[in-house]
């Protein structure tokens, strides 16, 4: 029977309506994530070994954190994005609003072995980041050491890049203007402080080309387009494995984790709880900080990791020294103000 | 008709000819409606119903009466001057129980913030919080949660969106905002935005679509001049680039008119300039590749309006002794008009809306309207904000397009132009 019955699909495949018939023996999960360096260190240490492992196939996805898709999804009810890295702010506020599905860890793992910020109502962490200061060696003799230099167009001539938008732009503003990281957040939420930040930004508008996408800010420093620019420090210590000569300043650097979540409504929550499980494993978790420069958040992962490696990690110890832990609290009240008020700036 | 009622032909018990052609007029315009309804249907649903859906998302605020029905209704009558009385506290404590964990509390919570920033936390953590104590008053109960309830400001903001319409959005897109006291000011300087965008937008299409026709007449008119054998080869070549996606013809350019690109390179290697000119991400590199794109809306017209013109009218009047310019400017310039003003409006009203040429080929200070359109549905979610400079820029575009077929209409130029 079972012969013939293979047989028969395998027919049904040959004229072309097998997809109706393989669906129900494992569903396609959908993973979405910012693309580029980091997609690519995600398909080698998850994907990968998660196909091997379960059989699910993954069908691998990109955006640049735009929520939009999202909220249209679950709000029709049509969710075809099953599992999506998300930023803080990001997942703070579409838990709120019911973007995200609340998760049962049960299913995922022991909260203990996890950094405590990496895990919240909807999301668990997956890897931490930092934005950096980068230069290309090649193009400066002298090396910008701190965000004040980044600010000293005297010293180094030339255009210089920050991502378009108000998060982290207003932070390295105040940074380089002196406010210690511990104040930044503080400063940041008196209208004087937001003062202060656009009118340090004003001192270098005009040499300032905007980045939107990851990617753009190794291209930019390689092509010598600029001279420098804010980064991820993935993304960059990526280029320096491909031979680029790109530096980091972790002087002022501003970290944050990426989290996993779940849109409300995929019907392939089953399918998503366990990739998500074995993406926060000690094992998978320090096999993705061996393919891209980004910090595990798994406790267990992080003790397992070679100190050659644990050294570029926006976790290090050195790294952390004078950096600034992003708060996603505060962009999730203050978000849609300053960004306002950032467009207004730029736009003028 | 009233020749036929003169006539009456008919004969005694038959219908009258009157009546008889009036039910043939009648059912040769069922059949013509017959005939235009899949197209009238197709319009209504895949035109009008979006763009009405797109419209009334500007004014529709549904987020906070949903939210807090009971609280909103008393609202309405409040005299929003001292803090509401105790019946109101009651009704937000009953609204708050029932909205907790509930996502519309959520989507109250983001409306609000557009209020004021900060407003966000405030309703969350009081839904969180609040508990009133058997014998506390509603209004003890929630300042114990959150202090800010004792301003007044955040009841009137509440009071504010109370209704389920507002013009918050629509007045935001103009730089307008709604006062604590109801009374309708200016935006903070340091927000103010669109106005300039919306006069940008304008400006910008202004000169693309001066640059195109001053590009596109000279070359429909060899088109329509020369055999035609050549000219359909260059028809081609117009065409050509028409049928290429946008996007790779925006990359094209941005290859081109980079710091090391192709353009820059040979003006440096052949000495006329000795730094690398900035072509590209300002408004020089957004104009070449607006026009680039668009010249062929300005051509086409032209071309069909100048192949219809017979050339005898200039050879006429160069033979009746005027000048070669003069009979130009007199006879064939009037008549390519209509031309003028179909590619020009077409090409115009084409830039108006134009969002991917300008993000990837400007910087900030070259973004038209449609980019903040963008910005507000794909990055912030606030489709209110989206939908009220859509709504803004379409009629913007209407008034300007009535303005146009007032004074330069076909009807106005069949006049100047002699037929």
């Amino acid at each position: 029977m079972a012969t013939l019955r293979q047989h028969l699909l395998g027919m049904t495949a040959l004229v072309g309506t097998g997809l109706a018939f393989a669906a129900p023996a494992q569903a396609d999960l959908t993973v979405i994530s910012f693309g580029g360096a980091v997609q690519q260190a995600q398909i080698k240490a998850y994907y990968e070994p998660f196909t091997a492992a379960t059989g699910i196939k993954i069908i691998p996805g990109e955006y640049n954190g735009e929520q939009a898709k999202i909220k249209a999804m679950v709000d029709t009810k049509n969710v075809t994005w099953d599992v999506v890295e998300v930023e803080t702010a990001e997942l703070l506020r579409g838990c709120e609003e019911g973007l995200y599905e609340p998760l049962d860890f049960a299913k995922i793992g022991d909260k203990k072995d996890f950094l405590a910020s990496a895990v919240t109502e909807c999301g668990i962490g997956t890897f931490v980041w930092a934005t950096i200061l980068a230069y290309n060696a090649d193009k400066l003799t002298t090396p910008p050491t701190s965000w004040a230099d980044f600010w000293d167009v005297k010293k180094f001539p030339g255009k210089r890049s920050l991502r378009k938008g108000a998060k982290f732009t207003l932070e390295i503003a105040l940074l380089a203007d002196g406010v210690k990281p511990a104040e930044v957040y503080k400063v940041l939420a008196t209208k004087e402080g937001v003062d202060r930040a656009f009118a340090k930004l004003d001192q270098i508008k005009g040499d300032i080309q905007w980045w939107q996408a990851g990617a753009q800010p190794p291209q930019m420093l390689a092509s010598g387009d600029v001279i420098m620019s804010s980064a991820y420090n993935g993304r960059i210590a990526t280029a320096q494995k491909e031979g680029r000569n790109l530096q980091i300043v972790w002087n002022g650097s501003v970290y944050d984790a990426d989290h996993w979540t779940i849109p409300k409504g995929t019907p392939n929550a089953a399918e998503a709880y366990k990739f998500i499980q074995f993406a926060s494993l000690p094992k998978t978790q320090g096999a993705y900080s061996q393919q891209i420069a980004y910090g595990p958040v798994n406790l267990k992962a992080i003790d397992g990791l070679d100190a050659k490696i644990a050294a570029n990690l926006p976790t290090a110890p050195k790294n952390l020294e004078n950096a600034l832990a992003n708060n996603g609290q505060f962009w999730v009240e203050y978000g849609e103000e300053l960004e306002q008020r950032f467009n207004a700036w730029a736009a003028k | 008709m009233t020749a036929l009622d003169d006539t009456q032909a008919t004969a005694p018990g038959s219908v009258p000819l009157r009546v008889q052609l009036r039910r043939a007029e009648r059912i040769t315009k069922l059949k013509y409606l017959g005939l235009i309804a899949p197209l009238a249907i197709f319009l209504a649903v895949t035109f009008l119903w979006p763009i009405g859906a797109l419209l009334w998302h500007s004014v529709d605020n549904p987020e906070v009466v949903e939210a807090l029905p009971e609280t909103t209704k008393l609202l309405r009558s409040w005299d929003r001057k001292a803090l509401p009385d105790e019946a109101v506290f009651a009704a937000f404590a009953r609204d708050l129980a029932a909205a907790h964990g509930n996502p519309a509390l959520a989507g109250a919570a983001k409306r609000l913030n557009m209020e004021r920033s900060g407003f966000r936390s405030q309703l969350m953590n009081t839904g969180r919080k609040l508990r009133v104590e058997a014998g506390q008053s509603a209004k003890a109960a929630v300042l114990a949660a959150d202090a800010r309830w004792g301003e007044v400001s955040s009841w009137q903001a509440l009071a504010r969106n109370s209704t389920p319409f507002t013009a918050f959005y629509l007045l935001a897109a103009l730089d307008h905002k709604i006062a604590d006291d109801g009374s309708i000011v200016h935006a903070d300087p340091d927000q103010t935005i669109y106005v300039e965008i919306l006069l940008r937008t304008l400006w910008m299409s202004v000169i693309v679509t001066l640059i195109s026709l001053a590009l596109a007449y000279p070359l429909a008119y060899l088109l329509a001049t020369i055999p035609s054998k050549s000219s359909n080869l260059l028809m081609i070549m117009v065409l050509l680039p028409f049928w290429t996606s946008v996007l790779v013809r925006v990359a094209a350019w941005i290859v081109l008119l980079q710091n090391e690109g192709p353009i820059n390179r040979a003006l440096v290697g052949l000495g006329i300039v000795d730094e690398p000119l900035q072509l590209v991400f300002n408004r020089l590199g957004v104009y070449i590749a607006m026009v680039h794109i668009l010249l062929p809306f300005a051509v086409l017209p032209l071309y069909s309006v100048m192949k219809g013109i017979s050339p005898s009218y200039v050879r006429a009047a160069v033979s009746l002794g005027s000048p070669p310019f003069r009979s130009f400017w007199k006879i064939y310039f009037p008549l390519t008009l209509p031309g003028i003003g179909a590619g020009g409006l077409l090409v115009f009203i084409l830039s108006m809306g134009y969002y991917i040429t300008p993000a990837l080929l400007g910087s900030p200070r070259e973004q038209m309207a449609s980019y903040f359109v963008a910005f507000y549905v794909n990055e912030t979610t606030n489709w209110g904000m989206a939908a009220a400079l859509s709504t803004i820029l379409l009629a913007a575009t209407l008034v300007l397009y009535i303005i146009y077929s007032r004074y330069f209409g076909p009807a106005r130029v069949n006049q100047v132009a002699p037929r």
